[in-house]
C-alpha cells in the first residue's frame, strides 16, 4: 500500500466547544490508483486533505506514505488546491510558479527547465510560459497549478475539489486532462470533490464518507471501461446506476445525521473555521 | 488634462504671489514678489555653499532613510512573523510611535550637538515607524492558501519569507518607504533649522536672520521641489517593482 489512512481522527479545539471533524478513517491507496472521495458537504474533506498532506497534524491516529509516518509535507506527494488563484503566486511568471517547488529541490538548472516546459506542453500552455497566473483564465489558471504538481513528479497528487470554482465546460476538459494524465504518467492520485457525476466519471475506486463526524460509508468500485469520454460514458447506463448508488449513499448518510441531531440535539457536526470550500449542494 | 489644469493652477499661485505685494495686503517685506524670490533663486543657485547645503540635506535624508528602512524591514518581519513577540511589543510600539520626532530634538543636541548625527537620528526616529507598521501589516497578509501550497512543496521557513512572505509585504513595505521618505525630509529640514546642523534648513534660518527675506523664499521652495522629485522617485520605484500588483497592473481582462 502506497498511502494507508489509518483510524484517523481530528477534533478541533473550538472556543465554546471541541468540533469532531472527522472521527474515524481507514483507508488506502495502492501505487496508480486513481481514486475520487466524494461526501456531504460539511464531512470534513478539506480536513483530511490537509491531514494527508501533512499540513494538519491529526488528534488520533496516522497517515502512512510507502509505510513511513507524515508528521510534515513529505517529499514526493503535491497538492492541488480549489483556490488556483490564491494558490499561485501573483508576482511570478507561469515558468517561475512551475520552476519554484524544483528549484526548492535542488534539481539542476537544465533539467528544470525541461521539467517546466514538459508539464506545461502536457496541461497545454506550452505558449503560456511568460504570462503571469492573473492575465489567463480561471481554467488556465487551474492548468498552471496542475502543471507545478506534475513537474514536481510526485508519488502521489492530492488534488481537494480542484474544479469546484471553473465553469462547466471547462470543467469537463479538466477532467479529461487528469484521466489523461493518470494514465500517461502513472500517478497515484486521490481526487476529492463534491460533485458525485465526476466523482463516478474519473475514479476507479470511489470512497464515499458519511457526515460529519466522519467515517468511510462504502468504497465503491467503478467498473467502467478504461477508456472514458464525456459523451459515451455519462450516458452509459451504468455509470447512472453508480452515479444513482452514489447519490443514494450521500442522502441516507444526510438523512442519518439529521436523525442523530433530532435524537441528541446539536452536537457533533460542525465546519472546521478555515475551510470554506465546501459547496452548498450534491 | 489634469496635468494642464495642475500646471494653471501653479501659475496662478505663483501670479498671486507677483500681485499681492503690490495691492497692500501684505508687505513686500514679508512676502517678495515671484520675479523677486526667482531672481534671489538664480543667485542661490550660483552659490556654491547653496550646492554644499543641498548635499548635506540629501545626505542626511538617504542615509536616515536607509537605516530607517532597513531597520523596519527587519524588525517588521521578526516581530511580525512571531506572534510572541508581536503580542510582546504591541504596546510599547503604540507607545513610542506617536512621540513627536521634534520632542526628541533637546536629547539630539545633548548626545551630538550640531552635528549630521542630530539630524540623523531624528529622520531615523520618524521615518521607522512608517515602515514597520507597515511591514507588520504586510506580514499580517499573507495567503493561507499561498503558505500552505509553499509548504506542502517542501519550502522550508527561509524559502517561505523569501518567496511567499516579501513578496506579500512588499506593496506594504512600498507604501512605508514613500510616507516615511516625505517625512524624513519634513525632519531633516526641521532639525536643520531648529538645531542648525548643516543643510537647507539652516540655510533657510541664516537667510531669515540676514534679512535676506527673497532667498529666503526661495530656499523654502527648493525643499517644495525637493519633496516632489521625492514623492515621484519613490512612485516610479514602486510601479517598477510591483508590476504584478492589483493596485499598479489594474484589472485584467480575461
Amino acid at each position: 500500500m502506497l498511502l494507508d489512512v489509518r483510524g484517523l481522527k481530528k477534533v478541533y479545539e473550538g472556543r465554546q466547544r471541541p468540533v469532531e471533524a472527522i472521527r474515524d478513517l481507514t483507508f488506502g491507496l495502492d501505487a496508480g490508483d486513481l481514486v475520487c472521495l466524494v461526501g456531504p458537504s460539511g464531512c470534513g474533506k478539506t480536513t483530511l486533505l490537509k491531514c494527508m498532506a501533512g499540513l494538519l497534524a491529526p488528534t488520533e491516529g496516522e497517515v502512512r506514505l510507502r509505510d513511513k509516518r507524515i508528521t510534515g509535507p513529505p517529499p514526493g506527494m503535491a497538492v492541488v488546491f480549489q483556490e488556483y488563484g490564491r494558490s499561485l503566486f501573483p508576482w511570478m511568471s507561469v515558468r517561475d510558479n512551475v520552476e519554484l517547488p524544483l528549484r526548492n529541490k535542488g534539481i539542476a538548472r537544465r533539467q528544470r527547465q525541461d521539467l517546466v516546459a514538459q508539464a506545461l506542453a502536457v496541461v497545454g500552455l506550452a505558449d503560456a510560459h511568460h504570462a503571469y497566473p492573473w492575465q489567463l483564465s480561471g481554467g488556465m489558471q487551474q492548468r498552471v497549478a496542475i502543471a507545478r504538481a506534475v513537474a514536481y513528479q510526485p508519488d502521489v497528487l492530492l488534488m481537494d475539489e480542484p474544479f469546484a470554482a471553473v465553469d462547466a465546460q471547462t470543467r469537463a476538459d479538466l477532467e479529461d486532462l487528469i484521466r489523461d494524465l493518470w494514465r500517461k504518467l502513472g500517478v497515484t492520485i486521490l481526487f476529492v470533490t463534491h460533485d458525485i457525476d465526476e466523482a463516478v466519471y474519473l475514479g476507479q475506486r470511489v470512497i464515499i464518507l458519511s457526515s460529519s463526524p466522519t467515517v468511510v460509508r462504502e468504497v465503491l468500485g467503478v467498473d467502467l471501461p478504461e477508456r472514458r469520454d464525456q459523451l459515451t460514458t455519462r450516458s452509459d447506463s451504468r455509470f447512472t446506476e453508480l452515479r444513482a448508488h452514489v447519490y443514494a449513499q450521500i442522502q441516507a448518510a444526510k438523512r442519518e445525521s439529521m436523525e442523530i441531531l433530532a435524537t441528541f440535539g446539536r452536537a457533533g457536526s460542525g465546519k472546521s473555521s478555515r475551510s470554506q470550500s465546501e459547496a452548498k449542494s450534491v | 488634462m489634469p496635468a494642464i489644469l495642475g500646471l494653471s493652477g501653479l501659475a496662478g499661485l505663483l501670479l498671486l504671489v507677483e500681485v499681492l505685494p503690490y495691492t497692500g495686503v501684505v508687505s513686500a517685506d514679508f512676502l517678495p514678489p515671484t520675479h523677486r524670490i526667482a531672481a534671489a533663486l538664480v543667485d542661490e543657485v550660483a552659490e556654491g555653499a547653496f550646492w554644499s547645503a543641498l548635499w548635506d540635506t540629501l545626505v542626511a535624508w538617504a542615509v536616515g532613510l536607509a537605516i530607517a528602512v532597513a531597520a523596519g524591514i527587519a524588525a517588521g518581519i521578526v516581530i511580525g512573523a512571531v506572534p510572541l513577540l508581536r503580542a510582546l511589543t504591541a504596546s510599547t510600539i503604540e507607545f513610542l510611535r506617536p512621540i513627536p520626532s521634534v520632542a526628541m530634538i533637546p536629547l539630539a543636541v545633548l548626545l551630538y550637538g550640531t552635528e549630521i548625527q542630530s539630524t540623523l537620528m531624528l529622520v531615523v526616529y520618524a521615518s521607522f515607524w512608517q515602515v514597520l507598521i507597515q511591514v507588520l501589516y504586510g506580514v499580517q497578509d499573507v495567503d493561507p492558501v499561498a503558505e500552505e501550497t509553499a509548504r506542502s512543496y517542501g519550502l522550508g521557513a527561509w524559502a517561505r519569507v523569501r518567496y511567499v512572505l516579501w513578496p506579500t509585504a512588499l506593496p506594504y513595505v512600498m507604501t512605508g518607504v514613500r510616507l516615511a521618505a516625505a517625512v524624513a525630509l519634513v525632519l531633516a529640514i526641521t532639525a536643520e533649522l531648529v538645531i542648525g546642523a548643516p543643510g537647507l534648513g539652516s540655510r533657510i534660518a541664516v537667510a531669515q536672520s540676514s534679512n535676506a527675506v527673497p532667498n529666503m523664499y526661495a530656499l523654502i521652495a527648493v525643499t517644495g521641489l525637493l519633496g516632489v522629485g521625492i514623492n515621484l522617485a519613490a512612485r516610479g520605484v514602486e510601479r517598477l517593482l510591483l508590476s504584478w500588483h492589483q493596485s499598479v497592473r489594474g484589472e485584467v481582462l480575461v
